[in-house]
């Protein structure tokens, strides 16, 4: 009962920040001087072309009355129309969407699985050389961004030695038989392991800058909790029992050492999906941080406001599973 | 031979001088029960850890044999070594309230070691914790068994941990002041279990405990530690009749008698606390020059 | 214990003195910029495009980092980029430091609707994409410096705000500032004299950083060619450029983004190193 009505404050929370990010995303980029309108259109239109069109996306209005409408809308599951392409908002942002929630996913678990690796064999080998050796590595990790490790990565991987493909979401050439958007999802339940390997080839440099730093965030955590752990009573019990070092680390200690890296990771989670708009710019991947982009630049206003709502919605509702989760997994909150 | 016969152990922190252990002798026949009594920093804790090898890894063993069984634990390979203690030996420990690992429930922490060591079928395991639960007097075992830690008291904690101890039938228990973190009325009903799960199992078990009180309730014979040297070993009936050793009759002195819980104690005088510390240091002196 | 308590504080002095040396360096660099730099930094020959660094076969002498495609010398580029890339830093993270500081002391020390306003402000700011919202507003404000450095004392002020607050509201529960309350000070009197210098080395540390932050963000933005003019020459406009032509002329790529990934590095290690400093238990 209790955690249903903290459920619902959630929610509750969670829709007032929504609704402000809608407000301010929609009343900054109205604030540009110029009109959009006129931008994009051929040199030749004449006033009345822009005028016409002006009134079509309900730019003549005052910004009060162009949101209202707006909001009018979007209870309807309209998002406006692009300028640029002249298609439903909605649609050109959830086509998009699949792309950039399959790198972002891509990019967590390698991030969990490097993170893990480097926890797990500093804890074993915990007051060596080896673990000094992971420390240095964790911070130098930690204070570079992903846009220099995209970098990085672009120069020892795509022109040093290249290996990986650098540019792009599948190589074009490539026929693709595809129904949704979601191609590395899709080619494995097609077994085409053709495609799939080229689409890992693709976007598994960018998603390897996304996780460097977040794969150090939960090396360090992990490895700290592990390191507290391995000193307890049960973890020395398990010991007399006849267990090897792996198995009391990975059975007796990391089950209890995981909880407060699992909340750290939901909050730098939503980070790493804000990363993906610069690197997915880096790494010329089709997705929607690249879209993003070119809304900017384009002025395209419906579709910059679509776009940055759906970031803030995966935002909300990202750590909305991280709380629930953890209610979950902890079993004195379960059965408490 | 002796089930367990600890020969000339040292051990000193790891990189210094400084020395933990000075050439242990102690010997534990089968089915004995032997207490290990000191002041704290006695070093009688670090015996009982040496020998389960869960010493903290700032200790190291310079030299002496643990044999148990016949075998010298130390000469065995690690893994080996392992396997040797978990199949032979147990531990009943200090703090309840730690030593269960509160994300797995009650049933797999006492029978892990039967069906991944031991090898036992994981349903014979099942049967052999729901028995031996019922021995310690634990109602409702089956439902125990689901429970995680936090839903039980430190008293039922302790009496599954000591369930679990003797649960792969070991021919030696470690306990380890299994007593200290209870409050007095639970003690005494825990340590009467435990002798009485020692007399049923025949088990050989090593008390460690500061508390010259409970030894003469449990145990048939004794060390005493001062120093990380054992200043004396003889039997409970001698020890409290005629301590040969004069640390031993001032500790003695300085423990309260259940016959007498309020008769005036005397602390351990500073003339025995010094010729014990020249003994030690006479100890130190002949290792350096032999 | 004793001595890995001075091993640690070894390295910490390691940390400090090679990441504020190289920053030191790079001040000195930036301010000798115009006696440095060999070339002009917007100076464009065509003749001379995609000259290899010095050391590289085909290299022209004085031209000793190459050349990028329209004949500019790179390393004259970078020394004038990190004036740039320094002005940034300082500014904007003075700036986002004394705004999101204040509002952070505010809401965690006098709570109430303050607070709840802040924090509910804090919310929604976390919930936009940073990169995003950047962008978003250079193309708002159109390019130039002041932009760059309005955008990120707009995005970044939280940064302060949050953790400012949470530290104000371990301060304020204590009981010295409850004595001070007793003595009959001034609420606002006692936020700076009582609460504030015991912020201040939390404070120092997010400066730090911050300022690795804002060389990144004016990095990025001229990345994504929103940042000043494109004449103008700085390290994320080089990149840039450095990431189109990477196949024919990598070292267009590679200084400035060795230089930029040792400075964000340095200020990073320097707020970390920082930290450690000001740690209680290791003092």
């Amino acid at each position: 009962m209790q955690l249903f009505r903290a459920f619902l404050l959630r929610l509750f929370t969670t829709a007032i920040t929504l609704s402000g990010v809608a407000v301010i995303v929609f009343f900054v980029i109205r604030v540009v001087p110029g009109n959009p309108i006129a931008m994009m259109l051929p040199p030749g239109a004449t006033e009345a072309d822009v005028a016409r069109l002006t009134a079509r996306y309900g730019f003549d209005k005052s910004i009060p009355e162009q949101f209202l409408i707006w909001l009018q809308g979007v209870v309807q599951g309209d998002f406006g129309t692009s300028i640029t392409s002249n298609q439903p908002v909605l649609g050109l942002v959830l086509g998009r969407l699949p792309a950039t929630l399959e790198l972002s996913i891509m990019a967590l678990v390698i991030a969990v699985f490097i993170g893990g690796f480097i926890a797990l064999t500093g804890t074993r080998n915990r007051g060596t050389s080896v673990e000094a050796a992971i420390d240095v590595g964790n911070g130098m990790a930690l204070s570079v961004p992903d846009f220099l490790w995209g970098l990085v990565l672009i120069l020892l991987f795509g022109v040093l030695w290249p290996v990986f493909h650098i540019s792009g979401r599948v190589t074009p050439s490539l026929d693709l038989p595809f129904t949704t958007n979601f191609y590395l999802f899709e080619s494995v339940l097609r077994l085409r392991f053709d495609l799939w390997a080229d689409i890992v080839s693709h976007m598994f440099m960018p998603a390897l800058a996304l996780a460097i730093p977040l794969a150090a965030i939960i090396g360090q955590l992990l490895k700290q909790s592990l390191k507290e752990t391995m000193h307890l009573d049960y973890v020395t019990l398990a010991r007399t029992k006849g267990y090897g070092e792996n198995h009391v680390i990975l059975r007796e200690a990391l089950p209890n050492a995981i909880l407060p890296t699992l909340t750290l990771v939901g909050v730098q989670f939503t980070f790493l999906i804000g990363g993906t708009v610069i690197i997915e710019r880096l790494f010329s991947y089709e997705g929607l941080g690249n879209m993003a982009i070119d809304a900017v630049i384009n002025r395209d206003l419906p579709l910059i406001q679509g776009i940055v709502i759906l970031f803030a919605a995966i935002f909300t509702a990202v750590n909305l599973i991280v709380d629930l989760s953890y209610a979950f997994l902890n079993p004195r909150l379960r059965h408490g | 031979m002796s089930f367990l016969a600890i020969k000339g152990l040292s051990a000193r922190l790891r990189d210094t001088s400084f020395p933990i252990l000075r050439d242990v002798f102690l010997s534990v026949e089968a089915g004995e029960v032997h207490g290990l009594v000191g002041e704290s920093g006695a070093g009688k804790s670090m015996i009982g850890k040496a020998l389960l090898g869960i010493l903290p890894t700032s200790i190291e063993i310079t030299h002496g044999t643990i044999e148990l069984d016949g075998v010298d634990l130390l000469r065995l390979p690690p893994a080996e070594r392992r396997r040797r203690i978990g199949a032979t030996a147990a531990l009943i420990p200090q703090d309840p309230l730690t030593a269960l690992n509160p994300s797995r429930r009650i049933g797999p922490q006492i029978t892990d070691r039967l069906v991944d060591i031991l090898g036992w079928a994981r349903s014979t395991a099942e049967a052999r914790a729901r028995e031996l639960l019922d021995e310690v007097h634990i109602p409702d075992p089956v439902r125990v068994m689901r429970s995680y830690p936090h839903e039980l008291s430190g008293g039922m904690r302790q009496r599954i941990l000591i369930a679990s101890a003797f649960a792969a039938e070991p021919k030696l228990i470690v306990a380890d002041e299994p007593t200290t973190a209870l409050d007095v009325t639970v003690q005494k009903q825990i340590l009467k279990l435990i002798a009485e799960m020692q007399a049923r199992h025949g088990t050989a078990l090593l008390f460690v405990t500061h508390d010259l009180g409970v030894v003469s309730k449990v145990c048939q014979s004794l060390s005493v530690l001062y120093g990380g040297m054992v200043v004396e070993r003889t039997t409970v009936r001698d020890f409290f009749r005629e301590p040969a050793h004069s640390y031993s009759r001032a500790l003695l002195a300085a423990t309260p008698k259940y016959t007498d819980p309020l008769a005036s104690l005397t602390p351990v005088p500073e003339t025995v606390i010094a010729a014990v510390q020249a003994e030690v240091a006479a100890h130190d002196r002949s290792q350096r020059n032999g | 214990m004793a001595d890995g308590r001075s091993q640690i504080r070894r390295r910490v002095g390691l940390k400090l003195w090679l990441s504020g040396g190289w920053i030191a360096f790079l001040v000195m660099a930036a301010l000798c910029a115009p006696w440095l730099a060999p070339h002009d930094p917007l100076a464009q020959d065509l003749f001379l495009g995609r000259l290899p660094p010095a050391w590289v076969q085909g290299a022209e002498p004085g031209f000793y980092l190459g050349t990028d495609s329209l004949g500019r010398d790179v390393l004259s580029r970078i020394l004038y980029g990190a004036r740039l890339a320094l002005i940034v830093a300082l500014v904007a993270g003075s700036l986002t430091c004394l705004i999101g500081a204040t509002l952070g002391l505010m809401a965690g020390f006098l709570r109430g609707w303050v607070d709840v306003v802040i924090s509910r402000a804090i919310d929604i700011w976390m919930a936009f994409p940073p990169v995003l919202f950047s962008i978003l507003l250079i193309a708002v404000m159109g390019p130039g410096l002041t932009s760059i450095i309005l955008a990120i004392v707009v995005i970044d002020w939280t940064r302060f705000a949050r953790v400012v607050r949470a530290e104000a509201m371990a301060q304020g529960a204590m009981d010295y500032v409850a004595s001070a309350q007793v003595a009959g000070r001034r609420r606002i009197s006692t936020m700076f004299t009582e609460i504030l210098p015991n912020v201040l080395p939390t404070i120092v540390v997010l400066l730090t950083l911050e300022m690795g932050i804002a060389v990144i963000v004016e990095a990025i933005l001229s990345f994504v060619n929103l940042s000043i003019s494109t004449d103008d020459p700085t390290w994320g406009g080089m990149i840039a450029e450095g990431r189109t032509s990477i196949h024919q002329a990598w070292w267009v790529l590679v200084f400035p983004l060795v230089t930029l990934f040792l400075t964000v590095l340095s200020f990073s290690q320097l707020g970390e190193g920082l930290k450690d400093r000001f740690d209680p238990v290791l003092r």
